[in-house]
C-alpha cells in the first residue's frame, strides 16, 4: 500500500527542506535564542546570589551593630561605675591627705610655737641674769664703798659658801636671800 | 489566558466540521457524491455500495496528490493545480491540471485505482518516472518551513536588538522561548553540559517542525490540512536525521559497545548483530511512532465527518442526532490532537536526544 512506502519525491524535497531549515535555523536561528537565554539565567542567578550575599551582610550587620550597642552599654556602665569609684576614691584620699597635712600642719605649728617659747624663756633668762648681774653689780658697787661692810660681805659668803658645801642651794636662791638679807 | 484559547477553539472546531465535510464531498467521488444527491429520495441505496467511496474519500485526504483541492462552490471544485516535475529521458515541467480525469499528457497519465502505482504520476507503460513533483505535501511543507523559519527567525531577531538581560521578552518571542527553551533544557539533561549545544539547534527544529506540522495537519482549510507529519516520508527523514546525528558522532565507547561489547569471546558476534540491529530499529521506530499518530488522528477526525455523510439517507432524526455527536466527538478529537501533537514532537524530540546521549557517552 502506497500509505506505508515512501514517496521518492517526498523524500527528496524533505531532505532539501527541511536541510535548508535546520541549516539556516542552527546557524542563525536557535543559538541566538538560546544563548540570549542562557546568559539571562547566569545573569538572573548571579543576581540570585548577589542579593542573597547582600543579605547575609546585612543581617552580619545588623548583628554587629546589636553587638556593638550592647558593648557600648557595658562599657558605659563599666565607666559610670569606674567614675563613681574613683570620685569616692578622690574624696577619700583628699579627706585622708586633709587630715594627715592638717595635722602636720598642727604638729609643726606647736613645735615651733614650743620652740619659740623656749627661746623666749632663754632670752628672758639672759636679759634676767644680765639685769641681775647689772642690780648685783650696782649693788655690790653701793654697798662695797665701805671697808666694814666688805669684810662683813666677805664673810657672810664664806658662811654661805660653807653652807651651800652642804645644801647645794642654786646661786640665785643665795643670791636672793643675799638680796634678802642686805 | 488558557480558557480563553480553548474557549476559542471550542467555538472554531465546529465551523471545521462543516468545512471538513464540504472538503470531503469532493468532485470526482462521483460515488459518493451521489448519496448526498439522492438522500432525500432515495432511502432504499444499499450502505454496503457507499463504504468503499467512504474509504476512499479518508484516504484521499490523508494521502498526497497533485493538486490541493480547496472547496466546491455549487457544481464547481477549486482546487490549486500544482507543478509536476518529472525525469525520463529529459525533464518535463508542467501543471497537474492537465492530467485532471485521468488524462495523458507527454505520456504521463495518473495510475488509476487498482493500478501497480496508483494514484501516482506512471508513464504509458505504468512504470514511475523520476517523480518530484510539487505535491500537495510538498507545498505544505514548504509553506510550513517558510512559517517556521519567519517565525524562528523574528524571534532571534528579538533577541538579537534587546538585552535579554533587562527586558522581558513580549510577544512573539515570549511565546517561543518556552518551546525553545524546553528543547534546549531537555537536550541539557539528556546529552550532556559538555556539548549538548552541538545538537541542540537540530532537536529545536525537529521539534518545531513537527509541531508547527502538526497543527497545520489539524487545520482544515487551505494552508493547513495536508497530512505531512502523517506522511512515512516525513517521519523518515526526520528519523534518519536523527540516525545520522547518532551515529556519525558517537564516541568510541558508543561504538565499541556495538562491535566489541563487554561479553565473553563467543557471544561478541551474536551481540554485535544485535546491537547494529536495534541502532537499526531505533529510526525506524521513530519514524513509524510519528507517522502512525499523525495518521490515525486525521483518520480519526474524518471518520467523525464522515458518519454525518453516512447517516444523511437515514432520515432527519437520525443524522441530526447523530451530526450533534458526530460534531461533539469532532470537538473532543480535534483537541485530543491538538494534545497528541504536542506529545508526539516532545516524544520524537525526546528520544531523538536520548538516542544522542547514549552515543556520547564516554
Amino acid at each position: 500500500m502506497n500509505l506505508i512506502t515512501p514517496d521518492g519525491g517526498l523524500l527528496f524535497w524533505m531532505v532539501l527542506i527541511f536541510g535548508i531549515v535546520l541549516f539556516i535555523l542552527a546557524k542563525w536561528g536557535f543559538p541566538v535564542i538560546t544563548s540570549a537565554v542562557d546568559s539571562r539565567s547566569a545573569r538572573i542567578e548571579e543576581s540570585l546570589r548577589q542579593a542573597e550575599q547582600a543579605r547575609a551582610q546585612l543581617e552580619g550587620l545588623a548583628k554587629e551593630q546589636e553587638e556593638m550597642i550592647a558593648r557600648t552599654h557595658a562599657e558605659q556602665a563599666r565607666i559610670l561605675k569606674e567614675a563613681a569609684h574613683s570620685r569616692d576614691e578622690i574624696i577619700r584620699a583628699a579627706r585622708e591627705e586633709a587630715s594627715v597635712q592638717t595635722y602636720e600642719m598642727l604638729e609643726h605649728a606647736r613645735e615651733r610655737i614650743e620652740r619659740e617659747k623656749q627661746d623666749a624663756i632663754r632670752e628672758v633668762r639672759r636679759e634676767m641674769a644680765l639685769l641681775s648681774v647689772q642690780v648685783a653689780e650696782k649693788v655690790l658697787r653701793d654697798r662695797l664703798g665701805h671697808e666694814d661692810e666688805q669684810l662683813s660681805l666677805a664673810r657672810r659668803y664664806a658662811d654661805e659658801l660653807s653652807v651651800s658645801d652642804k645644801a647645794g642651794a642654786p646661786a640665785d636662791a643665795s643670791e636672793s636671800s643675799a638680796k634678802v638679807q642686805s | 489566558m488558557k480558557r480563553l484559547a480553548l474557549i476559542i477553539v471550542m467555538l472554531v472546531l465546529p465551523f471545521f466540521g462543516p468545512a471538513l465535510a464540504q472538503d470531503a464531498a469532493a468532485p470526482g467521488q462521483a460515488a459518493y457524491a451521489a448519496p448526498e444527491h439522492q438522500s432525500a429520495a432515495a432511502v432504499e441505496t444499499r450502505p454496503e455500495e457507499q463504504q468503499p467511496a467512504i474509504s476512499d474519500v479518508i484516504f484521499e485526504h490523508i494521502g498526497d496528490a497533485y493538486e490541493w483541492h480547496l472547496l466546491n462552490w455549487g457544481d464547481k471544485s477549486l482546487a490549486l493545480h500544482l507543478p509536476v516535475i518529472l525525469y525520463k529521458d529529459g525533464w518535463h515541467l508542467f501543471s497537474s491540471a492537465r492530467l485532471e480525469g485521468g488524462e495523458s499528457y507527454e505520456g504521463f497519465r495518473i495510475a488509476p485505482k487498482g493500478e501497480k502505482h496508483e494514484g501516482k504520476i506512471v508513464d504509458a507503460e505504468g512504470n514511475r518516472p523520476f517523480d518530484i513533483s510539487i505535491t500537495k505535501n510538498v507545498l505544505s511543507l514548504i509553506m510550513g518551513s517558510l512559517l517556521l523559519l519567519v517565525l524562528v527567525l523574528l524571534t532571534a531577531r528579538w533577541y538579537r536588538t534587546h538585552d535579554a538581560g533587562k527586558d522581558a521578552p513580549k510577544g512573539l518571542a515570549a511565546c517561543m522561548e518556552p518551546l525553545v527553551m524546553m528543547v534546549h533544557d531537555m537536550a541539557r539533561e539528556n546529552i550532556g553540559e559538555k556539548d549538548f549545544r552541538r545538537y541542540s539547534p537540530y532537536l529545536c527544529t525537529a521539534f518545531l517542525f513537527i509541531l508547527l506540522n502538526n497543527f497545520l495537519g489539524i487545520v482544515p482549510i487551505f494552508p493547513g490540512g495536508a497530512n505531512l507529519t502523517g506522511n512515512i516520508a516525513c517521519t523518515l527523514v526526520l528519523a534518519l536525521f536523527t540516525f545520522f546525528s547518532v551515529n556519525l558522532t558517537g564516541t568510541k565507547h558508543y561504538y565499541e559497545e556495538i562491535f566489541n561489547p563487554d561479553v565473553p569471546g563467543f557471544l561478541k558476534p551474536i551481540m554485535a548483530v544485535i546491537e547494529v540491529f536495534s541502532a537499526l530499529v531505533k529510526p525506524i521506530s521513530l519514524t513509524i511512532r510519528l507517522f502512525a499518530n499523525m495518521l490515525a488522528g486525521h483518520i480519526q477526525l474524518l471518520c467523525m465527518v464522515c458518519i454525518i455523510f453516512i447517516m444523511a439517507k437515514y432520515g432527519g432524526v437520525l443524522l441530526g442526532g447523530m451530526s450533534f455527536i458526530s460534531v461533539l466527538f469532532g470537538i473532543f478529537l480535534d483537541v485530543l490532537e491538538l494534545l497528541i501533537s504536542f506529545i508526539q514532537a516532545y516524544i520524537f524530540t525526546m528520544l531523538s536526544s536520548i538516542y544522542i546521549g547514549l552515543a556520547r557517552q564516554d
